[in-house]
């Protein structure tokens, strides 16, 4: 019988059928952080049991820390409480935790592809709605709620009805300056924020066949931005050469993991053909991320814009997107907080000093990238453009720990959500690529990428 | 089950769940007290004084348990807390024309019943709401209808038997699959395992 990707994976997990469509599912990989799991581990403790497979969760403290002086005790009392409960439950329950000052600590989605704990053909699951970022390697990945991390926790299992599928084809190649970024925007801006709701949505096409798994980790993390359960990619060479390079490998799982691609017949509730020609930067013009337009539009030109989302980002519907003066830059994030992303900005920014008008944070994704980051140098050219380069965690993406953008105040991000006060009450957000971000940064106005970069 | 309650009408579509609960209120590491945050920077003017325009502050408002939805409600982040938050302030069912996935499970998991409607229903029963608060409406989960005469509805819903019987039983899904533990650990050792 012919199958997707997706089903192939599925029915290999399936415990038992509970009822006509749901079923119980197997995770392989649970990853946890603070801000989801203090509730969970209650329940476990009010139930009086353990967690069933500790070694298949791994923790970390992502959505909380600081950005500058890490190591200081945090000073919202509420953020102490819960990185100090994180650290509590994972040494009761004997769950490894990469918390602040580890080697390995980052944000949740980033050190999981980076310690090489991802891997094609798995179930994964986070108590956080991106964790369709793993989708990358071929993986059924997705965002949970809090009771379900306690059932994770207590049963390593889920009753889950199964998904409609959906593949999202482009074809063709990219033009000069088009990032992974804008794919997902555009792709977004065309189904609207709920266009793949219900739906699990793989990713198909030569664009996606030609990006690094970095490149392909930024478009399956905004999946969710479409409603879409989770997003998936084909396992291929790039998939098996990223994991091989991360940790051992033998030749029986890489053949494995070749048999689960989808089979040429297999079909889909749902097929969206695109081509990347059409594809060009994008930047959002709402409070939605199904609101990107390109650059010499007008705000008002924008898909799914309501009348109240251009009131919120004081936007005038005649003005265009170029031009508009900005206060901020937040570069990083699990969309956008890779070594790659920190690379394309520094070669952008290289010898090149931010506008006077704006704040510009660069926040690694994790410790490694940061650390990374050093050594090639990177740091210098942001500190040398006034840039600050701080340690790593969620940061602006949802300013839950200091790093918020004051009421008013417009930003340029990396991140993927420009919801109302997403950044900070009042905050108005603008969602783009690294390279924007980066263009904006130095002209202090939201500027198209492709005046600073030379074609070949 | 039944629930008959007035009504709470939000006409906006997408309402993402950090406007049901923003992020600088998930700092607790309890379930408890969050309905006060409900819709935070909507219900709130500056600082901690209620906003009286907005409808969930209105006087005859206070007693209904349903709220009635844009498009799309729920959409966004993962948090729980926008179930809790909503079942903290008295909410037992949202009725909209669609549910973001994510939210939709919360919301079973915390005994509210998300129900889907056509358009056009959700526009009547919106209408009807806004034109008079003190009306009713009656749900019947065992037989799977949105109930209001004055209006002339009488809707069928969608809700999978074994997601019914959990509200109406009271089947907890953790307690479910804590006795599936067994089979869970015997499917564990079974799986193919590669080197
Ligand atoms: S970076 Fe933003 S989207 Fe990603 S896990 Fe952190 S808060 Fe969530």
């Amino acid at each position: 019988m012919v199958k997707t990707l997706f089903d192939k994976i599925w029915d290999s997990h399936v415990v038992k059928s509970v009822a006509e469509g749901l079923d119980v599912l197997f995770i392989d990989q649970h990853y946890i952080h603070e801000v989801t799991s203090p509730q969970a581990f209650d329940g476990l403790r009010n139930r009086g049991i353990q967690v069933l497979f500790p070694e298949r969760c791994t923790a970390t403290t992502d959505h909380n820390v600081p950005t500058v002086n890490q190591l200081k005790p945090i000073k919202d009392p509420l953020s102490a409480t819960q990185v100090a409960s994180l650290q509590k439950n994972c040494e009761e329950f004997g769950i490894e935790l990469y918390g602040i000052g580890h080697e390995k600590q980052g944000i949740v989605h980033i050190i999981g592809p980076e310690l090489g704990i991802t891997q094609p053909g798995m179930t994964i699951v986070c108590g956080d709605s991106h964790t369709s970022t793993h989708g990358a390697f071929g993986t059924i990945a997705f965002g949970i709620g809090t009771s379900q991390v306690e059932q994770v926790l207590a049963a390593q299992a889920l009753i889950l009805s199964h998904p409609k599928t959906m593949k999202i084809e482009v074809s063709g190649t990219l033009g000069f300056g088009v990032s992974s970024k804008d794919v997902i925007l555009y792709i977004i801006s065309k189904l609207g924020t709920q266009g793949a709701t219900g739906h699990f949505v793989e990713y198909a096409g030569d664009v996606f066949r030609n990006m690094s798994m970095e490149e392909r980790m930024t478009v399956c993390n905004m999946s969710i931005e479409m409603g879409a359960r989770g997003g998936l990619i084909g396992i291929d060479d790039r998939t098996i050469d990223y994991v091989a390079s991360k940790t051992e490998i033998s030749e029986e799982k890489i053949a494995y993991w070749k048999s689960l691609n989808t089979d040429q017949d297999a079909e889909f509730d749902q097929v969206i053909s695109l081509k990347g020609e059409d594809i060009q930067p994008m930047v959002t013009t709402g409070t939605a991320p199904d609101t990107g337009v390109t650059f010499g539009k007008n705000v008002g030109d924008a898909s799914h814009l309501s009348q109240k989302a251009l009131e919120y980002m004081q936007f005038k519907p005649g003005e265009k997107i170029d031009d508009q003066k900005i206060d901020y830059v937040f570069i990083g994030s699990c969309t956008n907080g890779r070594i790659e992303d920190l690379r394309s900005v520094a070669d952008l920014v290289k010898g090149k000093k931010k506008a006077n008008n704006v704040n510009v944070w660069v926040v690694p994704g994790s410790m490694k990238v940061r650390s990374q980051a050093i050594e090639e140098n990177l740091d210098k050219i942001f500190t040398e453009a006034g840039f600050e380069f701080r340690e790593p965690g969620c940061s602006a993406c949802l300013a839950m720990n200091d790093d918020k953008i004051p009421a008013g105040s417009l930003c340029v991000s990396t991140s993927n959500r420009n919801f109302e006060g997403r950044q900070g009450d009042g905050a108005r957000t603008v969602l783009a690529s690294p390279l924007t971000a980066a263009a904006s940064a130095i002209t202090g106005k939201i500027t198209d990428p492709r005046v600073f970069l030379n074609e070949n | 089950m039944k629930i008959n309650s007035t009504t709470i009408p939000l006409p906006i579509d997408n309402i993402d769940t950090d406007q049901i609960i923003p992020a600088k209120f998930l700092k607790q590491v309890d379930k408890k007290g969050y309905g006060k945050h409900l819709f935070r920077n909507w219900r709130y003017s500056e600082g901690d004084s209620q906003d009286p325009d907005f409808i969930l502050n209105k006087p005859e408002r206070k007693e209904a348990t349903i709220l009635l939805a844009g498009n799309n409600f729920g959409c966004g982040s993962s948090r729980e807390h926008a179930a809790w938050a909503l079942a903290d302030f008295g909410i037992r069912a949202i009725i909209s024309t669609q549910f973001a996935d994510i939210f939709k499970g919360n919301a079973y998991n915390n005994g509210i019943v998300p129900i889907e409607l056509e358009k056009e229903q959700v526009n009547v029963l919106i209408r009807g709401s806004l034109q008079n608060p003190n009306l009713k409406i009656e749900i019947d989960l065992e037989n799977q209808k949105v109930l209001s005469p004055a209006l002339g509805i009488k809707e069928t819903f969608d809700i999978h038997p074994f997601k019914k019987q959990c509200l109406v039983e009271g089947v907890n899904e953790t307690e479910f699959l804590i006795n599936l533990r067994p089979e869970i650990q015997e499917f564990e050792s079974k799986r193919i395992q590669l080197p």
